[in-house]
């Protein structure tokens, strides 16, 4: 046999970076500006100057990061797996409410009723804790629930829907229904959760006062660093093999089934990361904005969850991000300067992006750029 | 009055003219000798409410002609007290109630106000008058009536009135009513007797006046007699609360038929997801309430037929806004139901916006017709609404039409040409463009329509598609694509279904029972009742 | 790549961010800022808008008459559109942003709930026109409304006397949130006290915007088969107009099962044909059908202000009710107080309030009480005529103090009077 010297090896392409040396640059930007800067403006430069970060801005960029993490739970399994959940809505509301127990306790006999349990359950005439809120004295339990919960509720829901393979817009209508079901059930005041008063009046977080500025920014900085780390494990998800099966799913799921892999599994636990994200960041947002209700699990929360990733541009992380910004920012301003053209606003938003922007602001600049480069790179979408 | 009861023996000819003569002296000396004082019509106006039903007491003891009128018209609030006696007001003209001369209306009159047991009181009064009454339907009312505020002093009158009088119906009831008067009589052996003729009537209001006795009795024997009858007449009764059950039941079922039924036609006929639905029923709604302003100003005779135009021009207003967005939005987006979906719900938040914009954010009123107020007494307990049985019937009549049409027109076949096989039908020479925009016009129609029934029983505002999106996508995922029949089975399933958990567990806990059913069953048969059948790659 | 265009883009994005915030308006020095928290859309807006009406209508009257210490005021109007967070967000912002000096607003307790904490956090100052449930006593809100011993407990006294039907079976209906789970708990231990057992007491619940009250009223009809029946019914918003429908269409009638509600006034009756519901009854501290000169002068004020303003509804058909009344009554309290503390600060305003009079369009000098915060009222209780307007049957004698903490809930002896000094 001939020396084989000249057979080309196979060369498959390596494990890429997480992020290039660019990119890495740019999350340090991203992390200084907010564990640094932003602490800086808000608590150091008087309230007077032009560059103070006002409270209200701050408790508004908080709210807008905790979105942006829904965005990137929503990118995960809408962008990457093909699942349109319209439900998720359901995941952000759960973990909003687990953190929303633990702060209805810390609040103590300090409450108008003056008693150590709640005040809906004052006015319920309940005389001692029904069962569902007998871990929620413990921080540490609440923070397990807080992921627990939404994970638990996304299992067994996608665990029986991927199983009857129930795929496309049916699922998508029953993720409509759990949430309104859920929704509807937890506005019940016998339910134990508050019904439609919800939660509000909060206090205390592990014994440090909730409406100081401190604690403001602290959770502020929290839900930045949170959100850059929910950003660095979905970016490693993705590229991994787990990711690559999943985007097969995505496109061809029946030729992925042939390939000998069953798609249940992977649908599964992407679904279930993805509640678990959503939860956490309800579990941010509700010490920030200070009140949570049933409202949170509107079916038309969950389709706007949709539209930030839509906006933003599915399938790249970055863009969900970016598009929650977007729309949200758009929303602050427009429904105090001009609240009737909000909603032409967001229903031109969903009509357009469908129709003219598919891939969304990133795919649109992504366009814009690819008119300068000569190809796209490799396992990008084109 | 008197001179009836003197004749009942007698041959019918004599008997007749000895009725008149008696009745013309019993007016004479009515007249004369008991006339309606000024003071006794005062006494009924004026004072508070105990002294007033003893005036009317009074009165009714030694009953008038002028009574009657006088306490008609003051149950409609037409009795006005000035310069210390009472007026009758009646189209501006004020009269006196004793002797029917107008007067003049004097400046600082003043209204006499009723409550509710006045109200009551005058009514049972005139009911009493009315057991006299020559008309035979006034009779029979006022027998039944009669029946509400029993007590042994009536007994008397009731049984006069017994004595008299020939129709069957009317005597059942008076019958009754002197079984419910003789309840609070002193003899036990009386009232162990009525107690029983009231077990045997199946009326709710037997099943009060029993179980109000039942809490005062102290016999023992009349106490058993009292339990045996109020089990008998809840055993009657139990058979109209569960009719009526069913027919809430079917109600509801109707109204989200109508919901789903254009959503059934856009999604099952072609694949369109539309989250719009809700805002096409919405514009049939405010079709409808334009069109009865319109007759309100312009036309308020024929008031009630304006649903005779309102049903088309909703149907018209909604299937123009759904051909719009078919060729304008829709259009693009074959073939991509997860986008046509989000797109669909932009323009729901547009189409609301728009709304909100031109008649105001809030709700706005929408009165039924008077054929429609009211409902329809079926049984002692069991009273249907109208505007519900209605309903009802358009909701077949809507589903008769639609299936003609798709079954049996041009346009039906083309519609189901094109969604068999497009490609195929396009190849025969179907406009499929034209057919695509005529299909989803007809399922927006169809709101429309739905929109214009739900005007009828609900609020009319800008929210009024999203409290129905939700149930018509339950309806149209459980009832299959395949057929327009498994929309209707599953809309009256769900509808009756619906109805009989919220008899149990409240409206809430039932409609989330449905939810989590509709979820179980779709893990089970993901097609839902009817599915398509045949083979095709998934979407 | 991605990365490049991720500082750019969330630069851009917290720029759109920072309009919504950085846009401060400024501050003119020559009027005085209030703000106006009503829902404009949504289930509450049958209620809500019209006393959005009210306040602007006072404010014109107040500035055409010089303005409150020689500044003109200047309405700020929001709408948190029935959404309870949307009502804490948009107070946050009336107080922070645009530093009013005075929020009149709210309708539903769970409204004023969500508003509390923004409002006792931020020191503002709250005007709540609505009857409620009680149970709370802030120093930041003055409470226009009726506490439920100025509504609730005389209804049901009334309604358990002879004129009332001598009712002996009781359903209490209401919405699904604190203020008709509050209020029924007040009257189930009222009602107890005056030995009525509690299987004759049915508690019913719906949620907010419930439109099919067909399985409800049927249960009505059958409860009532066992003995004389009424209904308290603490329905809001806009279901009230089914139900009402219901009730008429099921033949329901005011003679043999009278309902009273506490939430329906002549613009709730405004969408619905009375004429089934004549003789059904609501408790207010108003009523539009009240004969004296300053009730007069107050509906001819209205429909002048209404047809001016193209007021839809009102324009032809004009109504005044209860929480328009006590909303113009607070405003006008306030511009004293504000005159008599020479100020707008809150604190100073507080102290100015104690005391206050003012005569109401429904007959009386109403006084805020020193203590308090709550109004000296009459009560009404009035029967639905066939026109929509009510025909008061029965009145208190003289105006009531206020009990916020009621005295039929255990642990209530123990609460002061005032609000806790915080």
């Amino acid at each position: 046999m001939l020396a084989d010297t000249s057979t080309p090896s196979l060369v498959l392409p390596g494990p890429k970076p997480l992020l290039s040396r660019r990119g890495w640059a740019l999350f340090l930007v991203a992390l200084v500006t907010i564990c640094a800067v932003a602490p800086l403006l808000n608590l150091w430069v008087p309230a007077g100057s032009a560059f103070h970060l006002s409270d209200y801005a701050v408790s508004l960029l908080g709210k807008i990061m905790c979105y942006a993490i829904c965005a990137l739970a929503m990118d995960l399994i809408w962008g990457y797996a093909g699942i349109l959940s319209l439900g998720h809505g359901l995941f952000f509301a759960l973990g909003g409410y687990v953190m929303g127990m633990y702060l209805m306790r810390q609040i103590g006999a300090d409450g108008n009723s003056g008693s150590t349990l709640p005040d809906f359950m004052v006015f319920l005439d309940w005389k001692e804790l029904p069962w569902h809120w007998q871990l929620s004295g413990s921080f540490i339990a609440t923070l397990l629930l807080v992921v627990a919960v939404p994970g638990l509720v996304a299992f067994v829901f996608g665990y029986f829907a991927f199983r009857s393979r129930i795929k496309g817009v049916y699922f998508s209508i029953i993720t409509q229904a759990l949430t309104y079901a859920a929704m509807l059930l937890f506005f019940r005041n016998e339910t134990g959760l508050g019904g439609n008063n919800g939660f509000t009046d909060f206090k205390r977080i592990l014994g440090v006062a909730i409406a100081t500025p401190q604690m403001r920014m602290f959770l502020f900085v929290l839900t930045g660093c949170m959100l850059l780390a929910c950003y660095l494990f979905a970016r490693w998800l993705v590229q991994s093999k787990f990711g690559r099966v999943l985007q097969a799913i995505r496109d061809a799921e029946t030729r992925v089934m042939f390939s000998g892999y069953s798609p249940l599994p992977y649908k599964l636990t992407i679904w279930c990361i993805s509640a678990m994200m959503c939860g956490i960041a309800g579990a941010l947002y509700v010490p920030q904005v200070g009140i949570i209700n049933p409202g949170e699990m509107s079916t038309a929360n969950s389709i706007e969850m949709a539209v930030w990733a839509a906006v933003g541009g599915r399938a790249s992380l970055i863009g969900p991000i970016v598009g929650a910004f977007i729309v949200n920012g758009a929303k602050s301003w427009l429904t105090v300067s001009a609240p009737e053209i909000w909603l032409y606003f967001l229903g031109a938003l969903f009509i357009g992006v469908t129709l003219f922007l598919p891939q969304g602001v990133v795919g649109l600049v992504r366009q814009l750029r690819g008119l300068r480069r000569s190809k796209p790179e490799a396992g990008e979408l084109p | 009055m008197l001179g009836y009861f003197l004749t009942t023996g007698l041959r019918p000819a004599a008997a007749a003219l000895l009725r008149r003569a008696a009745l013309a002296c019993a007016l004479l000396g009515a007249t004369a000798a008991h006339a309606l004082t000024p003071a006794q019509a005062l006494a009924m106006a004026q004072g508070d409410s105990d002294a007033r039903i003893a005036a009317i007491e009074a009165a009714l003891a030694s009953p008038t002609a002028p009574l009657g009128p006088y306490l008609r018209a003051m149950a409609d609030d037409a009795v006005v007290v000035a310069d210390g006696r009472a007026l009758v007001v009646q189209g501006g003209q004020a009269s006196d109630p004793v002797s029917g001369a107008a007067v003049a209306l004097p400046e600082g009159a003043e209204d006499v106000m009723n409550n509710n047991r006045l109200r009551g009181e005058i009514s049972a009064a005139l009911a009493a008058l009315d057991l006299f009454a020559p008309d035979t339907v006034r009779r029979r009312e006022a027998a039944q009536a009669m029946l509400k505020q029993p007590s042994p002093e009536r007994l008397p009158l009731l049984d006069r009135a017994l004595a008299q009088e020939k129709d069957a119906q009317a005597r059942q009831s008076l019958e009754l009513a002197r079984s419910a008067a003789q309840l609070g009589s002193s003899d036990v052996l009386q009232r162990r007797d009525a107690a029983a003729a009231l077990g045997d009537s199946g009326s709710p209001q037997a099943r009060l006046l029993l179980q109000t006795r039942l809490a005062e009795e102290s016999d023992e024997r009349v106490q058993a007699q009292l339990r045996r009858s109020l089990a008998q007449v809840d055993d009657r009764l139990a058979w109209g609360e569960r009719l009526g059950v069913v027919f809430t039941g079917i109600s509801l079922g109707s109204i989200l038929l109508l919901v789903a039924l254009g959503l059934a036609i856009t999604y099952g006929l072609m694949g369109v997801i539309n989250m719009a639905h809700g805002e096409l029923m919405m514009i049939g709604a405010y079709a409808t309430y334009m069109v009865q302003n319109l007759f309100q100003a312009y036309l308020p005779n024929a008031f009630d037929a304006y649903l005779l135009a309102a049903v088309p021009l909703s149907f018209l207003a909604a299937a123009a806004v759904g051909a719009l967005m078919e060729r304008t939005v829709l259009r693009f987006l074959y073939g991509r139901p997860l986008e046509t979906l989000l797109a669909t719900w932009g323009i729901s938040l547009v189409l609301m916006q728009l709304v909100r914009s031109l008649f105001g954010a809030q709700n706005v009123g929408v009165e039924n017709p008077s054929w429609m107020s009211g409902g329809w007494q079926l049984l002692p307990n069991l009273t249907l609404p109208l505007n519900r049985l209605v309903i009802i019937v358009f909701a077949a009549a809507v589903l008769l039409a639609m299936a003609w049409t798709i079954g049996r027109t041009r346009l039906g076949l083309f519609v189901r040409g094109v969604t068999q096989n497009r490609a195929m039908a396009a190849c025969v020479g179907v406009n499929t463009a034209r057919v695509d925009t005529l299909a989803f016009a007809l399922g927006s129609g169809v709101a429309g329509l739905a929109g214009c029934a739900l005007s009828q029983v609900g609020n009319v505002g800008p929210d009024l598609g999203q409290s129905y999106i939700v149930d018509a996508f339950m309806v149209v995922v459980l009832g299959g694509v395949g057929q327009l029949l498994g929309t209707v089975y599953a809309a009256l399933g769900l509808g009756i279904l619906g109805k009989f958990l919220e008899g149990w567990t409240g409206a809430v806990l039932a409609k989330i029972a449905v939810l989590v059913f509709i979820i179980v069953f779709i893990q089970k048969r993901p097609q839902g009742i009817f599915a398509m059948k045949g083979r095709s790659a998934e979407a | 790549m991605q990365r490049r265009f991720t500082l750019q883009s969330l630069a851009a994005a917290a720029a759109v961010a920072g309009l919504g915030f950085g846009a401060m308006p400024a501050w003119a020095a020559d009027t005085i800022k209030i703000g106006v928290l009503h829902s404009l859309s949504g289930t509450m807006a049958i209620s809500e808008t019209v006393l959005k009406d009210t306040v602007l209508m006072a404010v014109e009257e107040i500035n055409a008459a010089g303005g409150v210490l020689g500044k003109k005021l200047e309405p700020v109007v929001v709408d948190p559109a029935s959404n309870w967070p949307l009502f804490a967000e948009k107070a946050k912002q009336l107080l922070g942003q645009d530093k009013v000096a005075v929020i009149f607003g709210g309708w539903t307790s769970v409204s004023r709930k969500s508003v509390l904490p923004v409002v006792e956090e931020m020191n503002g100052l709250l005007f709540y026109p609505v009857q409620y449930e009680g149970e709370e006593l802030s120093k930041n809100v003055f409470y226009t409304g009726a506490a439920p011993n100025q509504q609730a407990i005389p209804a049901v006294d009334y309604l358990m006397g002879k004129d009332g039907g001598s009712a002996k079976r009781w359903v209490l209906l209401g919405t699904d949130y604190v203020y008709p789970r509050t209020t029924n708990k007040i009257l189930r231990a009222y009602l107890k006290s005056k030995g009525v057992k509690d299987s004759d007491i049915d508690e019913k619940y719906t949620p907010f915007g419930h439109s099919d009250y067909q399985t409800i009223v049927a249960d009505i009809k059958k409860f009532s088969q066992g003995g004389k029946t009424a209904v308290v019914s603490t329905i809001n918003g806009d279901s009230n107009v089914p139900f009402y429908k219901e009730l008429g269409n099921a033949g329901l009638k005011a003679t043999d099962v009278p309902v009273v509600a506490f939430s329906v006034g002549e613009e709730e009756l405004r969408g619905v044909d009375t004429k089934p519901l004549v003789g059904h009854l609501a408790a207010w501290n108003y009523f539009m059908s009240l004969k004296n000169p300053e009730n007069t002068a107050f509906i001819k004020k209205w429909s002048d202000y209404a047809k001016a303003k193209n007021i839809a509804g009102h324009k032809d058909r004009p109504l005044t009710n209860d929480p328009m009344e006590a909303t113009y009554i607070g405003i006008h309290m306030w511009k004293q107080a504000v005159e008599k503390a020479k100020s707008t600060d809150v604190d100073k305003v507080i102290a100015a309030m104690a005391g206050q009079t003012f005569k109401a369009p429904s007959g009386i000098v109403s006084k805020m009480d020193e203590k308090n915060h709550h109004l000296h009222k009459n009560v009404f209780i009035g029967e639905i005529k066939a026109d929509g307007q009510f025909n008061v049957v029965w009145k208190t004698p003289a105006p009531i103090k206020a009990k916020p903490w009621s005295p039929y809930i255990p642990g209530n002896d123990k609460k002061k009077d005032e609000p806790e000094k915080k």
